[in-house]
């Protein structure tokens, strides 16, 4: 059995919940307050997965632009470091408008990075 | 390089002749200065208020200010309840703007603003210098980084010490790493999102330092960037020393007692090649003060009324420039605002400034546990239109009550389970019981 203790950051209050469980089986939760943080506590036990941001380099019409680009749903801690191996490796050319997909499904994870931002006003 | 000497041969407007008496200036309802998330929100609003010609001015080559460079997410979640990363939200806002036509003159600088003629001296490398006469103005310049320089740390002056904020604009929009390895002082929100950053840029970051015994910042910050990575957090500890001749070595990091002062003994040597300091903002009024705006030595920012109006009467201010936001959805509303009452004044529909209505001012006044309000006044008569009070707490705090009193008497009030200085809160005070005297706010333990 494993315990975990976890901040909850769904609101400013910041409850500490207690977790405890095994892999994917939750046994008891305490210390939060309300329903989401119940649902987020056990979130993080299971797989706690974040939004990962970064930069692609973007070529077009001999410009060379640094592109904000984000994951569009949130990747597994573990996997953020390969995924940014892979997005250091990326380098995409054309025109690039907000939400375009810019490395679809990086390592596996379902989730695609899309570009946060316009060529146009940049 | 031609100097401003060379700018000033040129003839000072668009016309080829003329002094400034007879030239012809480009003429606005409402002029913005800056466009970061205060200016494009003023703008978008002033324009939805009926505004005609609505001009943002912006010293960088592209809009959305300092956003451009917080790739981060966690924008947006109150403004459109959704998470959004900096770039994004400023997209939506530039969107917005251009959408209500609202025109945008950018690589210029305002050097100078004339309060009584609300007219402009700009200048570009495009136009040279340049008059805008405007029927109001918005001061949206936003904020700039406490340096070194202003919390005087001891030790040798080496390369390799940035503001967190120059870090961030080095990596994300120059594509330039500051440095391997890193100690970073102060939890405020940038330091730690750079500690993050870094971290997944492959450096490694020792430790952030912060002097006082909680955290400036916001708790998901801790939780997603910190915590995350394994960062270590230090309350009640700071830099003493810098080490190092052409690049920094290393710093010296001693606990401090609750005057803030190191504990001797307690020293302990980080080795680094980079120091970030994220201590701290400055609301950035250099212009402002050749308006003759009064300002507030709490904030550092204008002093101002519900309306975001300055003490110089048609001078409006919003975001950070004003007092400096946790959250920028805040500095979008309280932005809206100053664009809408903007918009009202320049159709003759505002009432005059804060200076010339001195009778019908009401002073908030900060009580107990409060640093600042903002609006500093409220105008009066405020008729029945409600009116928003902003405030931060001077210490953190549990299980409080938050009161506001007209002359004595309870207006509103809320309970709030827990305060911190790095939140800012706010009331809703009713218009129906706003009459004259003075307001005071406090936070009292329930």
């Amino acid at each position: 059995m494993q315990e975990k203790r976890i901040t909850c950051i769904v609101c400013p209050r910041g409850c500490e919940i207690t977790v405890i469980g095994e892999g994917k089986e939750i046994h008891s939760i305490q210390g939060q307050q309300c329903r989401r943080g119940e649902d987020y506590a056990g979130e993080e036990f299971i797989c706690p997965s974040r939004i990962l941001t970064s930069t692609v380099l973007v070529h077009n019409e001999g410009r060379k632009i640094l592109m904000p680009v984000r994951s569009n749903r949130p990747i597994p801690r573990e996997q953020m470091r390969p995924c940014m191996e892979e997005i250091k490796k990326a380098q995409v050319q054309g025109e690039i408008h907000r939400y375009d997909v810019l490395i679809p499904n990086i390592c596996q994870t379902g989730a695609d990075m899309i570009a946060a931002a316009d060529m146009d006003w940049m | 390089m031609e100097g401003i000497a060379a700018y000033m041969e040129r003839p000072v407007s668009n016309t080829e002749s003329g002094t400034e008496e007879t030239e012809q200036k480009e003429v606005y309802d409402v002029v913005m200065i800056g466009a970061g998330p205060a200016g494009l929100a003023a703008a978008a609003a002033a324009k939805e208020e009926g505004a005609g010609r609505v001009l943002v001015i912006d010293r960088d080559s592209a809009g959305g200010g300092i956003l451009q460079q917080c790739i981060h997410p966690g924008f947006g979640l109150t403004y459109y309840r959704e998470e959004l990363t900096g770039p994004e939200y400023a997209g939506r806002f530039l969107t917005k703007a251009a959408d209500e036509q609202a025109e945008f003159l950018l690589n210029t600088m305002v050097l100078e603003i004339n309060p009584a003629k609300r007219t402009l001296l700009c200048s570009s490398q495009e136009h040279g210098m340049m008059q805008i006469q405007a029927k109001a103005i918005v001061l949206a310049m936003g904020c700039r980084e406490r340096t070194r320089a202003n919390i005087r740390i001891p030790g040798t002056r080496p390369s390799g010490i940035y503001t967190a904020g120059a870090a961030q604009r080095l990596i994300n929009r120059q594509n330039i790493m500051p440095g391997k390895k890193a100690v970073i002082l102060g939890s405020g929100d940038i330091g730690m999102i750079m500690a993050r950053r870094m971290t997944l840029e492959g450096a490694e970051v020792t430790a952030v330092v912060e002097i006082m015994d909680y955290l400036a910042g916001l708790t998901r910050n801790r939780v997603q960037c910190l915590d995350d990575f394994g960062i270590p957090l230090l309350l009640s500890h700071t830099v003493t020393k810098i080490v190092g001749n052409r690049r920094i070595e290393g710093v010296w990091v001693s606990q401090v007692d609750e005057k803030r002062e190191p504990i001797s003994g307690t020293e302990r040597y980080y080795p680094c090649d980079t120091l970030l300091l994220s201590v701290g903002l400055i609301p950035e009024n250099e212009l402002s003060r050749t308006a003759g705006v009064e300002t507030d030595p709490v904030t550092g920012g204008p002093v101002v009324d519900q309306h975001m109006q300055t003490s110089a009467e048609g001078i409006f201010a919003c975001g950070n420039v004003v007092h400096v936001n946790d959250l920028a959805d805040n500095v979008s509303l309280e932005s809206e605002r100053a664009g809408r009452a903007a918009a009202r004044y320049a159709a003759g529909k505002l009432c005059r400034g804060l200076r010339e209505r001195a009778d019908g001012q009401i002073p908030c006044i900060a009580g107990e546990n409060i640093r600042y309000i903002c609006p500093q006044r409220i105008a009066a008569p405020a008729g029945d239109e409600d009116v928003s009070v902003y405030f931060r707490v001077s210490r953190p705090d549990r299980d409080v009550r938050i009161i506001a009193r007209l002359n004595g008497e309870i207006i509103a009030s809320r309970r709030e389970m827990r305060v911190n200085p790095g939140e800012m809160l706010s009331l809703l005070l009713p218009g129906s019981r706003i009459a004259a005297g003075e307001l005071t706010i406090c936070v009292m333990k329930e």
